[in-house]
């Protein structure tokens, strides 16, 4: 009987997830496994063509999307890097503090303005005629405008700023959590203030640390918005790739073998680290024989 | 001995218009079994913060063996802390848990081996190694706690009420085991506790808190005997408390005209002025109370006579609450450990006697 009652409360969720997230799922890939056809749209006969693609090289070795892949890797950890590294003081700080409302509220703030409109608002601050080249040249720190825009910096910067909220808040939880008696403890127990942090606050808040990491790195792989706006032209990121794929050549199975090729290297890191987790835990295990008894 | 003497010098500490201690001095000696007692707020946990480094007095000093430790931060202090939630470190087994203080010194891992066993054994864990203090029972991480306090052999052990939140007769068990550990071990061991029984049970001395003060250090005989004011009587067990004037006074011989209960007599060691005003107070397992009328006793007892308005069995003890014909209240405690000569049991509503001698009564202070 109960079960028969929690099936009936999963229900909702489960259509909701199987409509809205499993069935397209499914189909970007099946399509990633079709054959393109001429003037977009796919055929219905399997090949692996948008996969061999994916390893093409140009006339002089390049290899051209593996190198878009690498890129974007490097983007990606970069930005999930720098991102973490702000949050973390941002979310302890929130978290230590007893009224931290007005803190949580800036942080959520940003939200009520459309994300294009706050990448575009980096145009005009970082712009040649934007607020920091006009401000450092009345400073006179400046003769004249510098480009700050369209580089992989600008890029960084905007993914850092439009992704800091989702790192700060899955911390805060967490370390709002933490008891901060455990600190007190191993200081008691012989450990300095900062392997105090490392050894007992970072193990017990890794969780956090995790999902935070999750929810920047995974949008920043597949993102799109902010490379096309603030970057270089010359160079892809995979979100801009996969677009055009869809948008200007119509080409839907490659473009579905490299959301697949996403998908396969964000999940795939998450499953190796937690199996790499539970491997140590059981390393660490104490056996005590008989004869130290 | 292994321990260290504790000093406490003029230790004042203030959370900005709170006054958490106010000017305490205490020492305590080398592997002595000291309790910090005192209702919640008193300063008792603000004190033992202070010695294990987590607080700074605003003033005052603290020595070990005569080193000032307050510039030391925790970790350099050769003490340790169990503290009142256990705080035992989640992410870690009971094994490391305990070797997390050898860990940090890079002790090489047979050495750990062999030291945490020895600690799992002294304090009954050994086959738990492996389990996760969410795993645990509240007496196991209550010992894992003191295992991990005790690994590093610190000179003295700070306990923060670490059986609080342990049920009652877990509450002894662990008490006993506490004591018998103080013995082994030998180190000075400094106990915060609210509980007057835990503390009567296991200190050597006891310091009783109030306030943010220090309002009588003792043995835990001379603190329930010869409490130093009204609120050490008071928090001490139970007491009836009077208030009179003394009349008479021959050698330790006091006579007080008391509100309410006419003249009584008590002996102190101390002097008082005739026309002094005093507090009094009888314990209630020290007056006798009967259905006759006492006979044949000394002219320094006081006799009472009154009405049961309440009474209380609890097994190896009667308590009555008795109303004299004075109107005043009294608390008695009745021992059945002679049931059957005394005769039938006092009830409610009984016409009773009170009696007590002189020696049993106490002159807690001038008012």
């Amino acid at each position: 009987m109960k079960s028969r009652v929690g099936t009936a409360y999963s229900l909702p969720l489960t259509l909701w997830i199987s409509v809205f997230f499993l069935v397209p799922m499914a189909i970007v890939v099946l399509y990633s496994f079709l054959t393109r056809d001429t003037g977009g749209g796919v055929r219905w006969e399997f090949s692996l063509d948008a996969y061999a693609a994916i390893f093409k090289q140009t006339d002089s070795g390049k290899f051209i999307y593996l190198d878009i892949l690498w890129y974007t890797l490097v983007m990606a950890v970069g930005a999930t890097l720098v991102t973490i590294l702000i949050a973390l003081p941002c979310a302890y700080y929130i978290a230590r503090t007893k009224n931290n409302t007005l803190l949580l509220f800036l942080i959520i703030i940003p939200f009520w303005v459309n994300f294009m409109i706050r990448i575009y608002a980096w145009v005009a601050i970082l712009g040649q005629s934007g607020i920091l080249n006009e401000g450092l040249i009345a400073l006179g720190i400046l003769k004249e405008p510098v480009q700050f825009l369209f580089n992989d910096s600008a890029v960084l910067l905007v993914l850092v700023y439009t992704n800091l909220p989702f790192a700060i808040l899955p911390l805060f939880t967490t370390i709002e959590k933490f008891d901060f008696g455990l600190l007190e403890a191993a200081r008691d127990l012989g450990a300095s203030h900062l392997r105090s942090l490392r050894t007992v606050m970072l193990p017990n808040i890794q969780g956090g640390i995790i999902t935070a990491i999750l929810f920047t790195f995974i949008p920043i792989f597949g993102t799109f918005a902010v490379p096309d706006v603030m970057g270089n032209t010359s160079v892809f990121m995979l979100g801009q790739l996969v677009t055009s794929k869809l948008k200007y050549t119509g080409d839907y199975p490659m473009a579905s073998s490299l959301s697949v090729v996403i998908l396969i290297l964000t999940v795939g890191g998450l499953v190796l680290y937690t199996a790499f987790q539970r491997k140590q835990e059981k390393d660490k295990r104490v056996f005590i024989d008989e004869g130290t008894l | 001995m292994k321990g260290s003497e504790v000093r406490v010098e003029n230790a004042d500490k203030k959370f900005g218009d709170f006054h958490a201690l106010k000017n305490v001095s205490l020492t305590i000696k080398k592997g002595e079994f000291f309790s910090l007692l005192g209702p919640s707020g008193c300063g008792k946990t603000t004190l033992l913060r202070i010695l294990a480094g987590f607080e700074d007095p605003s003033a005052g000093a603290v020595f070990l063996d005569d080193t000032n430790v307050i510039p030391f931060p925790p970790d350099k202090r050769h003490v340790n802390t169990v503290f009142q939630n256990y705080a035992l470190f989640p992410h870690l087994s009971v094994f490391e848990n305990i070797a997390f203080p050898l860990r940090l010194k890079k002790v090489p891992f047979a050495q750990i081996k062999e030291k945490v066993v020895q600690y799992l054994q002294l304090v009954h864990l050994v086959g738990h190694e492996n389990k996760k203090p969410n795993q645990l029972s509240g007496g196991q991480k209550q010992r894992v706690a003191i295992a991990r306090a005790l690994i590093n052999e610190p000179s003295v052990l700070l306990l923060d009420e670490p059986l609080s939140a342990l049920d009652a007769k877990l509450r002894h068990q662990l008490l006993m085991d506490l004591d018998l550990l103080h013995d082994q071990i030998g180190i000075t061991f400094i106990y915060v506790t609210h509980d007057q029984s835990e503390a009567l049970s296991v200190s050597d001395r006891i310091a009783v808190m109030n306030e943010g003060r220090v309002l009588q250090i003792g043995t835990p005989f001379e603190i329930y005997e010869a409490p130093a004011d009204t609120f050490v009587a008071k928090f001490i067990g139970e007491t009836n408390i009077f208030d009179g004037t003394i009349t008479a006074h021959d050698k330790n011989f006091y006579t007080i005209d008391t509100d309410g209960l006419g003249s009584i007599m008590v002996t102190s060691d101390r002097h008082f002025d005739i026309g002094k005003r005093v507090r009094h107070a009888i314990r209630p397992e020290k007056i006798d109370i009967t259905k006759e009328k006492p006979t044949g006793l000394p002219g320094d007892f006081t006799v009472l006579h009154g009405k049961v308005s309440e009474s209380i069995y609890s097994g190896f003890q009667s308590q009555f609450y008795v109303e004299t014909d004075q109107k005043v209240q009294l608390k008695v405690y009745q021992q059945h450990e002679s049931y059957l000569e005394r005769g039938p049991a006092i009830r409610w509503t009984d016409e009773v006697y009170l009696n007590w001698d002189a020696d049993d009564g106490y002159i807690v202070e001038l008012i």
